[in-house]
C-alpha cells in the first residue's frame, strides 16, 4: 500500500504540473489567431540576422532586407532595372571627380519625428568607419580621406581621430566629401544600406535602438523579437516618392524553408524569397503561375589558390582554363538546379544589363564545354597539379555538394581519369572562410559573391585587383589594376564601363578563377497578394506588393 | 536516501566538466566564426582582432574554456553573436522545449503503456501483431519523414492544422510535433511494456494474486504493471534528455523555436556560448532526469532501497 500511495502523489504532482503550464500557453491563444491574414499586411518567411540590424554591421541578405525597408539613402536602385536613382540626395556635384557636394532634400524625417539632415550622414558614416565600433562593414567607407585616422589597419593600433577629415556639413542640408582618390562612380554605390543616414537617439540609446529600430524609410519597426519575427507597418512620415500599396509586413523567422513553402501552400504565408531546392521539380506545379525565378546579382565561380607553386607556375593558366572548359555548365544548371542558374559568360552578372557593363561573349569559348580541346589545353599545361585536384566548399547551405560532384565528374569525364577531381566538402561556412582567410587552400574552391550594389567594379574590384577585400587566390595583374584605376577615374559612364571590360578581359587570359554560372532569385507567393517582384538583389519589393 | 542523492549529485559535476569541455573542445574545432562573420569578404584585420579580443577568441582554447566557467558560475553565459544574451535565449527556448517533450512524454506513457499492456496480455492475438507491425515500421521510418509527411497531408492537403507552430507554440499546436517526436520512443516503449508485462504474467505472485481471488483490474493495475514497469520507467528517464537534445528534427520541420534551433543555430555560426550554454542545461536536465527514475524505482518496487 505504502507504495501505490506515493505513486498516486506523484501522478497527482503530474496533473498539477501540466494544469498549471497549460493555463499559460492558453493565455497565448488569442494573440495567434489575431495575426493571421489580412488587414492589409504582407506575411513573409525571414530567417534572423546574424548580426544586431545596424546599417554598418549588416552585410547579409536578410538583415539587409529590413534595413531596405526602413532606410533610404542618398541613392536608391531601381527594382527593375537596377539603376542607380537618387533618393534623398537633391543634387550631386562634383568638379574634379574627388570631393562631391550632396545636397539632401528638404522635410525628410526618421520615423521618430526627428529631421534628417546632412549631420544624419555625416555622424552615421564616421561611426560606421571607427575602429572601436567593430563594425564589418566600415569598409566601404574606406575611399573616404582621413579614414585610415579613424581606422588603421594594423591590428591592435587605436584610432588617431574620431571623425574622418573628407567629412564635412555645410549646412543642415548639405554636406562635402573628399576622397582620397578619384572615383567618378562612387557617388552610384550610396544605395548601399551601409551609407543609411542615422537618427540621435542611434548614438543616445544605442541598445534601445537596437531593440527597435528607427530609419526614414516606407516602413517603421513596429516591434522586433529575435529569433521569432518582426512586424512593420507604414512610416507615415515617409516622404519618398511611392508609398508603399500595404499597410504593413509581418516578417517570420523559419528554421526550415521547406516549412515556409507549405505555409504558402496552405496560405498562411504570403511571400517566400528563396524556395528550397527540394521543391524546385514542382513549384510551377504547385504555385500555378506565383512562382519567380529571374537573374540577381549573385555570380558562382571557382577560384584557384594562386599562392600555391602548382597552380600558379607559367604553364597552370592552360590548366586552368582547360578545366573551365571541360565543365558542362549547361546541364548541370539544367539538372541539379532546374534552371535557377544561368551558366556564367562573364564574371558579372545579367542584372548589370549590357549597359551596366554585362557581356554574353566576353569570355569566349573559355566558358563553353569542349571536352577534346579542354583535354588538349590541361595536357599541354603539363596536367592537374599534383596529380589530382581537390575541389572544396562549405556544404551546409546552397546544394554545394551535388554541384561540386557533378563538377568533378565533369572534369573526370574529360579527362577520361576518375580520379583526376575529387570533392573535399567542408562542414560549416566557419571553417571553410577560416581556411581561404589563412591560405590553406590545396586545391580550386567555391567563391560566391553576392553584389553590395549594382556594378560592374563591384564584381571585378574585390575579387581580383591587388590586395581586394575578397582577392581569395592573391590574383595579381598590374595592368589589371591599371586599368581599373583608370576606369574608377573616368568621368564618363560608358568609358569607364569599356575599360573595366578591358580590365575583365585579362582576367579570362590569366584565368584566375571560373565563372559557373549566375545564380537565379527565386520566390513563390501565395494568392492572397499581388504585384509580387524580386529586385536585382532577390529581394521581394515589398512596397509594392497589394494584399487582396 | 539522503546520502545517496548527495552521492549523485556530487558525481555531476566530473560529469558536467567533462561534457562542457568536449562540447567546448569541438565547437572550437569548427572553424572561426569571426572569418564567416565578414561573409565572402576577407575580414579586415583590425576589426577582427578587435572583435576576437573582445569575445576571448584570441586565448588558447583551455584558457577560453576557464574563463567562460568562470563566468558561468557568476550566471553570466555569454551573449549570442546577434548581441542576445544566451540566457535571454535560454528563457525563450527552454520552456517550449519542455512543453514540447512534456507533450511526447505524455503520449509515449499513456499511449506506450497502453498499447503495449494491451497486446501483451493478448500476445498472438490480433492486436498483438497489429502492434507488433505497426512498431516496426514506426522504427524504420526516419523522424524526418514521418514529420514532412504528417505535415504535409495534416497542414497542406487536408488543411487540419498550420504548417508551422507559431511563436507562441500553445499545447494545441505542439500535438502532432509531439507524435512525430515521440514517434520512435513511443513504439520503443510499447515492445517493451508487451514484452514485460507478457514475462511477469508467468510469475508465481501473479498466480498467487489470481488465486486470492482478487478482481481482475486490481491483479493487473497492481500486481502485473507496477512490476513490469521499471524498465520501461528507466527508459522514460533517459528518453527526457534524449527529446530534449533530439527535437532538433522536429523542431525545423515544424519551426518550432526551441533549444533545437538555438543549437543548430549556434552550431552552424560557430557560437560557442549558444552551444555550450544550452548543452550544459541540457546535461543537467539529463542527469537530473536520471536521478529521479532511480527514485522512483524505489516507488515501484519496495525492495529497492537506498540506505
Amino acid at each position: 500500500m505504502r507504495g501505490a500511495k506515493s505513486a498516486k502523489w506523484v501522478a497527482l504532482a503530474a496533473v498539477v504540473a501540466m494544469a498549471a503550464t497549460a493555463c499559460g500557453g492558453g493565455d497565448d491563444d488569442k494573440d495567434s489567431k489575431g495575426e493571421g491574414s489580412g488587414g492589409g499586411i504582407v506575411r513573409a518567411s525571414w530567417t534572423d540576422p546574424q548580426n544586431p540590424l545596424e546599417p554598418s554591421n549588416t552585410n547579409e541578405v536578410q538583415g539587409g532586407k529590413v534595413l531596405d525597408m526602413i532606410f533610404r539613402g542618398l541613392m536608391e536602385y531601381d527594382p527593375k532595372t537596377g539603376e542607380a536613382k537618387q533618393a534623398m540626395a537633391e543634387s550631386i556635384e562634383t568638379k574634379d571627380q574627388q570631393t562631391f557636394t550632396f545636397k539632401l532634400k528638404k522635410g525628410w524625417k526618421f520615423s521618430d519625428g526627428t529631421p534628417v539632415t546632412a549631420k544624419s550622414y555625416v555622424d552615421a558614416w564616421n561611426y560606421g568607419a571607427h575602429i572601436d565600433n567593430k563594425q564589418l562593414n566600415s569598409y566601404f567607407f574606406s575611399d573616404i580621406e582621413g579614414y585610415d585616422d579613424v581606422h588603421p589597419a594594423e591590428e591592435g593600433a587605436k584610432a588617431k581621430a574620431e571623425t574622418m577629415s573628407g567629412l564635412k556639413v555645410v549646412d543642415e542640408h548639405t554636406f562635402t566629401v573628399k576622397l582620397k582618390e578619384k572615383f567618378s562612380t562612387w557617388p552610384q554605390r550610396l544605395g548601399y544600406k551601409a551609407y543609411s543616414p542615422l537618427p540621435e537617439a542611434f548614438f543616445k540609446d544605442h541598445d534601445g535602438w537596437l531593440k527597435k529600430p528607427v530609419g526614414n524609410g516606407p516602413y517603421k519597426v513596429d516591434s522586433y523579437k529575435k529569433g521569432t519575427g518582426m512586424k512593420l507597418s507604414v512610416n507615415e512620415s515617409y516622404a519618398g516618392a511611392e508609398k508603399p500599396k500595404n499597410k504593413g509586413v509581418e516578417l517570420k523567422v523559419y528554421t526550415d524553408f521547406n516549412t515556409a513553402y507549405n505555409e504558402v501552400m496552405s496560405g498562411d504565408l504570403d511571400v517566400l524569397d528563396d524556395v528550397p531546392a527540394g521543391q524546385l521539380a514542382n513549384v510551377e506545379q504547385d504555385m500555378q503561375g506565383r512562382y519567380i525565378n529571374q537573374p540577381a546579382g549573385i555570380i558562382q565561380a571557382i577560384t584557384f589558390p594562386l599562392y600555391d607553386k602548382g597552380w600558379s607556375s607559367k604553364k597552370a593558366v592552360k590548366v586552368r582554363q582547360g578545366i573551365s572548359m571541360a565543365i558542362n555548365r549547361e546541364e548541370i544548371t539544367k539538372t541539379i538546379f532546374q534552371n535557377t542558374r544561368t551558366p556564367a559568360t562573364d564574371f558579372t552578372s545579367p542584372v548589370l544589363g549590357a549597359a551596366g557593363g554585362y557581356s554574353k561573349d566576353i569570355c569566349g569559348e573559355f566558358c563553353t564545354y569542349n571536352p577534346e580541346k579542354a583535354k588538349k589545353l590541361i595536357q599541354e599545361g603539363g596536367g592537374i597539379p599534383g596529380g589530382q585536384m581537390v575541389l572544396s566548399s562549405n556544404i551546409d547551405t546552397g546544394s554545394h555538394k551535388d554541384w561540386m560532384d557533378a563538377v568533378c565528374n565533369s572534369i573526370n569525364k574529360v579527362l577520361d581519369d576518375k580520379d583526376a577531381c575529387r570533392v573535399n566538402p567542408v562542414g560549416t561556412f566557419a571553417d571553410f572562410r577560416d581556411q581561404i582567410t589563412k591560405d590553406q587552400m590545396k586545391g580550386p574552391f567555391r567563391s560566391g559573391w553576392q553584389m553590395d550594389y549594382p556594378l560592374i567594379d563591384n564584381f571585378l574590384t574585390p575579387i581580383y585587383k591587388t590586395g581586394g577585400s575578397s582577392n581569395d587566390g592573391s590574383y595579381s595583374n598590374k595592368e589589371f589594376d591599371k586599368l581599373i584605376d583608370k576606369a574608377n577615374a573616368e568621368a564618363d559612364t560608358t568609358k569607364a564601363i569599356k575599360l573595366y571590360q578591358d580590365a575583365e578581359k585579362i582576367l579570362f587570359q590569366d584565368m584566375p578563377g571560373i565563372a559557373l554560372w549566375y545564380q537565379n532569385g527565386s520566390g513563390a507567393y501565395s494568392d492572397k497578394v499581388d504585384n509580387v517582384a524580386l529586385d536585382a538583389f532577390s529581394v521581394p519589393v515589398f512596397k509594392d506588393i497589394t494584399v487582396k | 536516501m539522503g546520502r545517496y542523492v548527495i552521492r549523485r549529485l556530487l558525481q555531476m559535476i566530473p560529469v558536467f566538466i567533462g561534457t562542457t569541455f568536449i562540447i567546448f573542445a569541438m565547437v572550437y574545432a569548427l572553424g572561426d566564426p569571426i572569418a564567416a562573420m565578414f561573409g565572402d569578404r576577407a575580414p579586415d584585420p583590425a576589426t577582427l582582432a578587435r572583435i576576437r579580443a573582445e569575445l576571448n577568441l584570441d586565448k588558447p582554447m583551455v584558457e577560453q574554456y576557464v574563463l567562460y566557467m568562470g563566468n558561468i558560475f557568476s550566471g553570466d553565459f555569454g551573449q549570442a553573436f546577434n548581441g542576445q544574451q544566451v540566457t535571454e535565449l535560454m528563457g525563450e527556448a527552454f520552456p517550449v522545449t519542455m512543453r514540447l517533450t512534456l507533450v511526447a512524454i505524455t503520449i509515449e506513457i499513456v499511449l506506450g503503456i497502453g498499447l503495449g499492456l494491451v497486446s501483451g496480455l493478448r500476445r498472438g492475438k490480433l492486436v498483438d501483431t497489429i502492434t507488433l507491425i505497426g512498431t516496426l515500421v514506426v522504427i524504420s521510418i526516419p523522424v524526418f519523414v514521418i514529420g514532412y509527411l504528417a505535415q504535409y497531408f495534416l497542414a497542406v492537403e487536408w488543411d487540419i492544422i498550420d504548417p508551422a507552430v507559431s511563436s507562441d507554440a500553445t499545447f494545441e499546436e505542439l500535438i502532432v510535433p509531439g507524435f512525430v517526436l515521440a514517434g520512435l520512443s513511443l513504439a520503443y516503449i510499447t515492445r517493451l511494456t508487451r514484452a514485460s508485462v507478457a514475462e511477469n504474467l508467468r510469475a508465481d505472485y501473479l498466480r498467487t494474486a489470481k488465486a486470492k481471488g482478487l478482481p481482475r483490474s486490481r491483479v493487473i493495475g497492481v500486481h502485473l504493471l507496477r512490476n513490469s514497469l521499471i524498465p520501461v520507467v528507466t527508459f522514460i528517464g533517459t528518453d527526457v534528455g534524449a527529446l530534449m537534445g533530439g527535437a532538433i528534427v522536429t523542431e525545423r520541420i515544424f519551426n518550432i523555436h526551441g533549444v533545437g534551433y538555438q543549437l543548430w543555430n549556434g552550431v552552424l555560426r560557430g557560437n560557442s556560448p549558444t552551444v555550450v550554454g544550452f548543452v550544459t542545461i541540457l546535461v543537467l536536465v539529463f542527469l537530473l532526469a536520471n536521478l529521479l527514475v532511480d527514485l522512483l524505482y524505489a516507488v515501484l518496487d519496495p525492495r529497492i532501497r537506498y540506505a
